[in-house]
């Protein structure tokens, strides 16, 4: 008996006008899987991430979130119900953070779950608690994002997606937007998530962190996946000529 | 300068600028309603719906406010709109400011960042609920000063209404220029009063603001 993929992606395509950004790309990632996306600027990462919740939707292809199509075709209010649903099962972390600059970092944990699961304030802000605890932000549950660093903010987005208990997180280069210094404790965040089990999809140019943390990665490029392995392999002896360059230049900067 | 004059006409200048008041005040309301009926259009999924909502942004920007009025309150009784002075004067300047206020509010809704509404989408979150939790209260705050400026605009333009009669500021001073030929102390006396008013109304706009980025 085999389980249920979390996420299954078949045969992914998304171009803009005469631009192709995703070419055929399948993913399967089963529970507790950890898999690290890296690859150039422009390849297509985030574009292929975004896919998976419906930000940006595929032009071809399909997206299953265990067993269920996530990109069905709908009459519009279907589709919204449909997709509302979805995406509470979908944890994602940006870039840029995103949290909301009018709430408090309790406000900005509490507001999916009230909407959304019909909790009561007493139960949201338990949640809330809880999940700040996690991500070592309790303290600051009563300030807001604008009095908080960068590292603290992305923490504090951790918390909220978690809030909602997704079955999976995807992370947009989290730590891309933070001073080198704040990158750590972000990181260490995501550690302890990989501990967990949680299923995740990581999109990084940290090298270093995809090799400690994820079980597979998969190098894109122009909108394919040119290889796909285990860290060893990838990091150590990649077989394409294409990841080999890519890790060339990214590894020799750090050393 | 005859200020004996000015002595005794100023309660009815007074009187006047309480009717300016009370027409700005429910220009402003209408207008705000309008205004925010005209950003929904525009923002609407609907194709019919966001026309609309521009026909209606260039047809009450691109004429006279003065037309509009007289249009309505001359030719209303035409087609069985009718409507008395004062009437005619809210809805004709409400649904004007309206116009311009629609593009003050859907500009500062457009100007919340687009991550706002993505990460509020990607929790789970409805279109509207995504609007009212997370972009409007953003967007309040950056619409507070552009309204201000449609509002001082509006404040100025209820002048418009002397020609049909309503017995505002600019419409008194003109009656008592008729019967005392001081058009210099009548204009200069609204005048004051305008500037009042307005400056007033700055101050509350001004309060508002910052309340507005405290909280
Ligand atoms: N909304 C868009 N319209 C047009 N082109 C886009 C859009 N979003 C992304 N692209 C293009 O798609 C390609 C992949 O972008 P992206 O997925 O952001 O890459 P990555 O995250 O790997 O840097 C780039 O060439 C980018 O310019
Ligand atoms: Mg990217």
């Amino acid at each position: 008996m085999t389980e249920q993929p979390i996420i299954e992606i078949r045969n992914a395509a998304k171009s803009y006008g005469a631009l192709e950004v995703l070419k055929d790309i399948s993913l399967t990632v089963n529970r507790g899987e950890i898999v690290a996306i890296i690859g150039p600027s422009g390849s297509g990462k985030s574009t292929f991430l975004r896919a998976i919740n419906e930000l940006d939707p595929l032009s071809g292809g399909e997206i299953f979130l265990e067993g269920e199509q996530v990109n069905k075709r709908l009459p519009p209010r279907e589709y919204e119900r449909h997709i509302n649903r979805i995406r509470q099962e979908i944890g994602m972390v940006f870039q840029h953070f995103n949290l909301f600059p009018h709430l408090t970092v309790r406000g900005n944990v509490t507001l999916g779950p009230r909407l959304l699961k019909g909790l009561s304030q007493a139960d949201v802000d338990k949640l809330a608690e809880e999940q700040l605890d996690h991500v070592g932000m309790l303290e600051r549950i009563d300030y807001f994002p604008s009095q908080l660093s960068g590292g603290q903010k992305q923490r504090v987005a951790i918390a909220r997606a978690l809030a909602m208990k997704p079955k999976v997180m995807l992370f947009d280069e989290a730590t891309s937007a933070l001073d080198p210094e704040l990158v750590e404790e972000v990181n260490a965040v995501m550690k302890r998530l990989a501990q967990e089990h949680m299923t995740m999809l990581i999109v990084t140019h940290e090298m270093g962190f995809a090799q400690d943390v994820c079980d597979r990665v998969l190098f894109m490029d122009q909108g394919v996946v040119v290889e796909e392995g285990p860290p060893d392999v990838i990091f150590r002896n990649p077989t394409n000529e294409r990841t080999r360059n890519f890790l060339r230049k990214h590894l020799e900067g750090r050393s | 300068m005859d200020f004996e004059l000015i002595r005794t006409v100023f309660p009815f200048f007074l009187k006047a600028a309480w009717v300016t008041v009370l027409l700005s005040v429910l220009t402003a309301i209408l207008g705000l309603i309008c205004g925010s009926l005209g950003a929904a259009a525009r923002l609407s999924r609907s194709r019919v719906l966001r026309f609309l909502g521009a026909a209606y942004v260039s047809v009450f920007r691109g004429t006279p406010a003065l037309i509009q009025l007289f249009l309505l309150y001359f030719g209303g009784p035409q087609i069985g709109i009718q409507l008395d002075a004062f009437q005619a004067g809210v809805i004709g300047l409400g649904v004007n400011a309206g116009a311009y206020m629609t593009e003050t509010i859907r500009g500062a809704i457009i100007a919340v960042d687009r991550g706002q509404t993505e990460a509020a989408r990607t929790i789970g979150m409805s279109r509207w609920q995504a609007m009212r939790h997370v972009i409007l209260p953003q967007a309040m705050r950056l619409m507070i000063r552009p309204l201000g400026v449609n509002i001082n605009a509006l404040i100025k333009a209820t002048a418009l209404v002397a020609p049909i009669s309503v017995v505002e500021l600019t419409y008194t001073a003109q009656r008592y220029i008729g019967s005392t030929y001081r058009p210099f102390e009548m204009f200069l006396l609204a005048g004051i009063l305008y500037l009042i008013i307005i400056l007033s109304v700055g101050r509350v706009v001004g309060w508002l603001d910052r309340k507005a980025r405290i909280a």
